[in-house]
C-alpha cells in the first residue's frame, strides 16, 4: 500500500486531501467528522472581519442533465464570531493533533489588524495560515478578498506584514481573476510566502430563469455575480497551478496546494503530477458529503501501487517538464486519426464532427468505393429525409436482420479517414463514443524536429 | 365509452411501459448520441427525425419536439405507445453495439406527445389559403387519420367516413389497452378533427360508394382488413358465442363491456393479436390460458418480445399442434386436436392417431383477419394483389387514378406506424395529383378550349352546391 503521507511546507498530514475553506469547514464539529471520514486536513473557513450573509447563496450549471458542472457562491467568510471559531479550531487541534488545520484569514487591510489575527489564529495551535486573498464576492466591495490578490502590491504589503509575527507556514490563497497570475505569485514569495493556494473561485454569472427573467442566484428580486467552482473549473485551475510552477522566476521550490473541480483521485492525481504538494476540495464535498475522500485515499493509493511509485514525491510535478509554450512545439510531428472497423458502432459522429467542424476529411462513403483525395459534397440528412418519406419501403418487420459483413457494424455505415487530408486534430476521436475506437496514430514525416522558434529563427538568418 | 375507462379495466391494464417525468425524460434524451443519418430514423416507418426531437427534449423544448414528431407522424402519441420500438427505432440504435440498452425512443415520444397534449396543444395548418378540392377518406383508422391530416393541413377539403360509431379504427378497438387506452385514440382523433376534417358515421355499400366517390375529388381507402377467419373446423357454428373472434374480444373490452371467458381459454393462432387477446384473456379472469400454433414455436409471427410477455403472464403454448373439431359438452366446449408435422418444405400434416381433446370455456380464433374482398370488388378499376390493393407505392395511387390506399388494406396487416406512413404518402400522392389535374384545366382553360359539360369542375361545383 502506497504511502500518502504528506508535507507541505512544513504542514503534515496523513494523506494530501484537504478541505478548502468553505462550507464544509464553517465549524468544529464538521471538520471533526471530516477527518473521521478520512480527510488528512482541513482549511477553517475564512475567520475575520464580521459579515452577515444573504439567503439564497449558490447557484450552478447542470449540463446535459448532470446537476452542478459548476457551482457559484456568493457567500462570504465566516459568519460565526471570532471567538467562537478559535476556541473550536483549538478544540479540533486538541482532539485531532495528527491532521493538519489550518486557519484562513481575512481582515481589513491595516498592519495590526492583520498582526491581531494572526497571533490569536496561531494561540489556538492551528498548523498554518492562509490569507484569503482571493474571494472574488462581496468582500472584495469592502477592500478585501480578490481586491487585495489583483494588486501585487497589496498582496505582497499584506503578506509581509503577517510574517512579520507569523510563527507557522503562510499560504497565499491566489484569485484566478487577474491577467497573469504569476504577477501575484512572485509577489506573495518576495513578502515570504511559504506557500501557494490555487485557485480561489471564478467571477461568474450561472444563468437566468427563463420564466421569470431573474439571473441566479436570485436575493429578493436582485442577483450579483458570484464565486464559480465545481468540475467545470478544473482545466483553468490546472492552467494557473502550472503558470505558477513553471514560472522562472517564482515558480522554483514553491509548495501549492492545488484547488478547482477536484472531486476524485484521478482530479487529484492530475495536480500533483503538475507540482501541487497538496490538494484542497470544496465543491465534491459539498455535493456528495465528506465520503467522497474513501474513494479518493482508495484510487490514489491503487494507482501508485500500480504505477510502483511509493511515496506522493515519486510522481508530484512528472507532468510539469511536458509543458512548454505552443513556440516550443514540433511543427515536424504528424498523426493521424485511424478507425477500429470493429469497434465503430456506426454513429458517424466523427464524420459530422470533421465535415463542419473540423477539415471534412472523414467520409461516408464506404459504398462508393475508397476515395483518397478531393472533398466530396454530401447530401444534408433533411434532404436525405425528404427523398424518403416519399419512397420509403415498406420494411419486414420482425428480428433485426442477421448482419453479414467483416464487423458488427454494416459497412457503409462506418466512416473511412482520408489520410492525406487529416492534419491530426484529435476531434473526431474526442467526439466518437467508443473507448478506443479512434485512435491518433504517428505519421513519420522523416524530417527533423522543428519548431516555430526554431524556424523564425532560421528564416531571420536566411 | 366513459366505462372503458373504469378503474377496473385501468387496473387490470396498467401502461406497459409507464411515462417518464420531466427531470427521468431529460436524463434519458441526454442519453442519445445525436447520431448523423441515425439509425433509427430510417428504421421509423414515418421517418420521424428522432435525433432531433430529443434533442429538443434534452433542451427543454418540448413544444418544438412533439412538432417535430406530429410533422412526420400525425398520430406520434399512440404509436409512441403502440409501435414495436424493439423491432424499429430502438432496435436500430447504435448503443446496442455498445452492449448498452438503446434510447427509450418510445417513452420519450409518449413524453413529448403528452406534454403537448396536456398543454392544450393543436396542429397547425401548413398553408393558410383554402383548396376546394375534396376527398374522401374512407375508414377511420391509423392510414385515413394520416392521410387526412396531412391533406387537411394542406387545405384541401376532407372527410372521413367509417361505420363504426368511434372513428380511430384498430387504435380505438383492437390494440391492447396496456400498450393504448382507448381514450387516447380518441384524443388524437380530436386533434385531427380540430384542423377541420370532417368525420361521418356510415356504413359503406356499393351505392354509397357511387355517391361519394361523385362527390369526391380523390378517394382514399384506408379500410383495414376484414373480421378475422373462422376457424375452419367441424361444429364451429354448433357452439355459438363461445368461439370468439380476438378483435372483437379486444374491442369489447377496450370500449367497457368485456365478454365473459371463464375459466379455461383456448386461443388458436400465434400473431401478435393472438398474444394480445391470450394475455387480455387472463386479465379477464381465464385461470388457464393456451395458445395453440400448427407450427413450432421459432415460427410464430408474433415478435419475441410479444410471446415473452405472454410467457410472463402465464400463458402456455402448445407447439405442431391444430383443433379438427370443436363440439358443445356440459356448460363448455371440447376441442379436438391433433398433431401436425413439418417436412422440409414447410408444409404441414396431420399425424394419424394423435388426436385429443382439450375442455374449455371460450375458443378464440386469431388467425389472421381475411381481406375485405367484398367492398373492393365493387371499386371500378381497383386492382387487387393476392388480396391487397395494388398501389403505386410513392404516391399510393391504386390502378384507378382517383382513388388511392394505404394502411392494412394494402400491406395485409402491420403496425399503426407503416399505416401512418402509407396514409401520409398518399396524402402527398393525392396533393400532387389533384395539384396537376387542376393545372391542366388551368392550361385548357387559358387555351380557350371549351369545357365539356361532364368536365370535372363542373362535377366539383354541382356536388358542392
Amino acid at each position: 500500500m502506497a504511502d500518502l503521507t504528506t508535507n507541505f511546507a512544513g504542514i503534515r498530514s496523513a494523506n494530501p486531501f484537504w478541505l478548502a475553506s468553505g462550507p464544509p469547514t464553517n465549524t468544529g464539529e464538521q471538520i471533526m467528522r471530516a477527518f473521521d471520514a478520512g480527510w488528512g486536513g482541513a482549511v477553517w473557513k475564512t475567520i475575520g472581519e464580521p459579515v452577515v450573509n444573504t439567503s439564497s447563496r449558490y447557484s450552478s450549471v447542470d449540463w446535459r442533465a448532470q446537476r452542478m458542472m459548476g457551482l457559484s457562491n456568493i457567500e462570504l467568510i465566516s459568519d460565526r464570531p471570532i471567538e467562537v471559531n478559535l476556541r473550536e479550531l483549538a478544540e479540533v487541534k486538541r482532539r485531532y493533533p495528527k491532521h493538519a488545520v489550518v486557519a484562513s484569514l481575512m481582515v481589513e487591510s491595516k498592519r495590526e489588524a492583520w498582526h491581531e489575527i494572526v497571533k490569536r489564529a496561531e494561540g489556538t495551535g492551528a498548523d498554518g495560515l492562509e490569507l484569503n486573498f482571493g474571494c472574488p464576492h462581496g468582500m472584495n466591495e469592502r477592500g478585501m478578498g480578490s481586491a487585495v490578490g489583483q494588486v501585487p502590491e497589496y498582496s505582497e504589503r499584506i503578506t509581509a506584514w503577517v510574517k512579520e509575527v507569523a510563527r507557522t507556514p503562510v499560504l497565499v490563497k491566489l484569485t484566478p481573476n487577474v491577467t497573469d497570475i504569476r504577477a501575484i505569485a512572485r509577489a506573495a514569495r518576495r513578502a515570504g510566502a511559504d506557500g501557494l493556494s490555487a485557485i480561489n473561485t471564478i467571477n461568474s454569472i450561472t444563468g437566468i430563469d427563463l420564466d421569470t427573467l431573474m439571473p441566479q442566484p436570485n436575493v429578493d428580486g436582485k442577483s450579483t455575480h458570484g464565486g464559480y467552482c465545481g468540475p467545470a473549473v478544473r482545466p483553468i485551475a490546472l492552467n494557473m497551478v502550472q503558470q505558477i510552477l513553471s514560472d522562472e522566476v517564482g515558480g522554483p521550490g514553491v509548495a501549492v496546494s492545488g484547488i478547482g473541480g477536484v472531486g476524485n483521485w484521478r482530479d487529484a492525481a492530475e495536480f500533483l503530477l503538475m507540482g501541487c504538494s497538496s490538494i484542497q476540495v470544496c465543491t465534491a464535498a459539498m455535493h456528495y458529503g465528506y465520503r467522497i475522500v474513501e474513494e479518493m485515499i482508495d484510487g490514489m493509493s491503487n494507482w501508485m501501487d500500480a504505477k510502483g511509485f511509493a511515496v506522493i514525491d515519486d510522481f508530484r510535478g512528472k507532468s510539469l517538464g511536458r509543458m512548454t509554450e505552443w513556440k516550443h512545439l514540433n511543427l515536424n510531428y504528424k498523426v493521424v486519426a485511424r478507425i477500429d472497423e470493429a469497434l465503430c458502432i456506426g454513429c458517424q459522429l466523427c464524420h459530422i464532427a470533421c465535415w463542419d467542424g473540423a477539415h471534412q476529411c472523414i467520409h461516408v462513403d464506404r459504398v462508393s468505393g475508397p476515395v483518397d483525395g478531393p472533398v466530396e459534397m454530401h447530401a444534408r440528412p433533411r434532404e436525405m429525409g425528404r427523398e424518403r418519406i416519399v419512397a420509403t419501403p415498406i420494411a419486414k418487420l420482425g428480428p433485426p436482420k442477421v448482419h453479414v459483413g467483416p464487423y458488427a457494424t454494416t459497412l457503409e455505415r462506418i466512416p473511412r479517414v482520408d489520410e492525406t487530408e487529416c492534419v491530426g486534430c484529435n476531434l473526431c476521436s474526442l467526439v466518437c463514443p467508443v473507448n478506443g475506437c479512434i485512435a491518433m496514430v504517428e505519421r513519420p514525416t522523416g524530417l527533423a524536429a522543428e519548431s516555430w522558434a526554431e524556424r523564425s529563427r532560421a528564416n531571420i538568418r536566411g | 365509452m366513459q366505462s372503458a375507462t373504469n378503474s377496473e379495466l385501468a387496473q387490470r391494464f396498467p401502461d406497459l411501459h409507464p411515462a417518464l417525468d420531466a427531470r427521468a425524460a431529460a436524463v434519458e434524451a441526454n442519453r442519445c448520441l445525436n447520431c448523423f443519418d441515425a439509425p433509427c430514423m430510417g428504421a421509423c416507418p414515418a421517418h420521424i427525425d428522432v435525433p432531433r426531437f430529443i434533442a429538443m427534449i434534452a433542451s427543454d423544448n418540448v413544444a418544438g419536439s412533439a412538432k417535430t414528431i406530429l410533422d412526420a407522424n400525425v398520430l406520434g402519441a399512440s404509436c409512441a405507445r403502440a409501435c414495436p420500438v424493439e423491432a424499429l427505432c430502438e432496435g436500430a440504435c447504435v448503443l446496442h453495439g455498445k452492449r448498452e440498452r438503446p434510447v427509450e425512443i418510445g417513452r420519450l415520444q409518449r413524453f413529448a406527445m403528452e406534454t403537448f397534449y396536456d398543454a392544450g396543444g393543436r396542429l397547425a395548418l401548413r398553408r393558410r389559403e383554402e383548396r376546394s378540392e375534396r376527398v374522401a377518406c374512407i375508414g377511420a383508422g391509423p392510414a385515413s387519420l394520416a392521410c387526412a391530416a396531412e391533406l387537411r393541413q394542406q387545405g384541401f377539403q376532407v372527410c372521413v367516413i367509417d361505420r363504426r360509431a368511434l372513428p380511430g379504427g384498430l387504435n380505438t378497438y383492437g390494440v391492447a389497452e396496456y400498450k393504448l387506452r382507448a381514450a387516447d385514440s380518441l384524443r388524437e382523433v380530436e386533434m385531427v378533427r380540430g384542423l377541420g376534417v370532417q368525420f361521418e358515421i356510415r356504413d359503406v355499400d356499393a351505392t354509397a360508394l357511387e355517391e361519394i366517390e361523385c362527390a369526391s375529388d380523390a378517394v382514399f381507402l384506408g379500410l383495414g382488413l376484414g373480421a378475422m377467419r373462422r376457424l375452419d373446423v367441424e361444429g364451429a357454428e354448433s357452439v355459438g358465442e363461445r368461439m370468439i373472434d380476438a378483435l372483437e374480444f379486444i374491442a369489447a373490452y377496450k370500449t367497457g363491456t368485456p365478454m365473459r371467458v371463464g375459466p379455461r381459454v383456448i386461443v388458436t393462432g400465434a400473431g401478435n393479436t393472438a398474444m394480445d387477446a391470450a394475455r387480455a384473456a387472463k386479465r379477464l379472469g381465464a385461470e388457464r390460458v393456451t395458445v395453440l400454433y400448427r407450427r413450432q414455436r421459432e415460427e410464430i409471427p408474433a415478435f419475441d418480445f410479444e410471446y415473452e410477455r405472454a410467457l410472463g403472464e402465464g400463458v402456455e403454448f402448445v407447439w405442431a399442434t391444430q383443433p379438427t373439431a370443436i363440439a358443445q359438452r356440459g356448460d363448455g366446449i371440447a376441442l379436438t386436436c391433433v398433431a401436425v408435422a413439418q417436412d422440409a418444405t414447410g408444409k404441414l400434416t396431420q399425424i394419424a392417431d394423435s388426436e385429443f381433446t382439450i375442455e374449455c370455456d371460450a375458443a378464440i380464433s386469431a388467425i389472421g383477419q381475411s381481406p375485405l374482398l367484398e367492398l373492393l370488388s365493387q371499386v371500378r378499376g381497383v386492382a387487387m394483389e393476392r388480396g391487397r390493393v395494388a398501389i403505386n407505392r410513392a404516391t399510393g395511387q391504386t390502378a384507378n387514378p382517383k382513388y388511392f390506399a394505404g394502411g392494412d388494406c394494402v400491406n395485409g396487416g402491420r403496425e399503426v406506424v407503416d399505416a401512418v406512413a402509407d396514409g401520409k404518402r398518399a396524402a402527398l400522392g393525392i396533393a400532387a395529383w389533384l395539384s396537376k389535374t387542376r393545372a391542366e384545366e388551368d392550361a385548357s382553360d387559358n387555351a380557350g378550349i371549351p369545357r365539356s359539360a361532364q368536365d370535372k369542375t363542373g362535377m366539383r361545383g354541382a356536388m358542392r352546391g
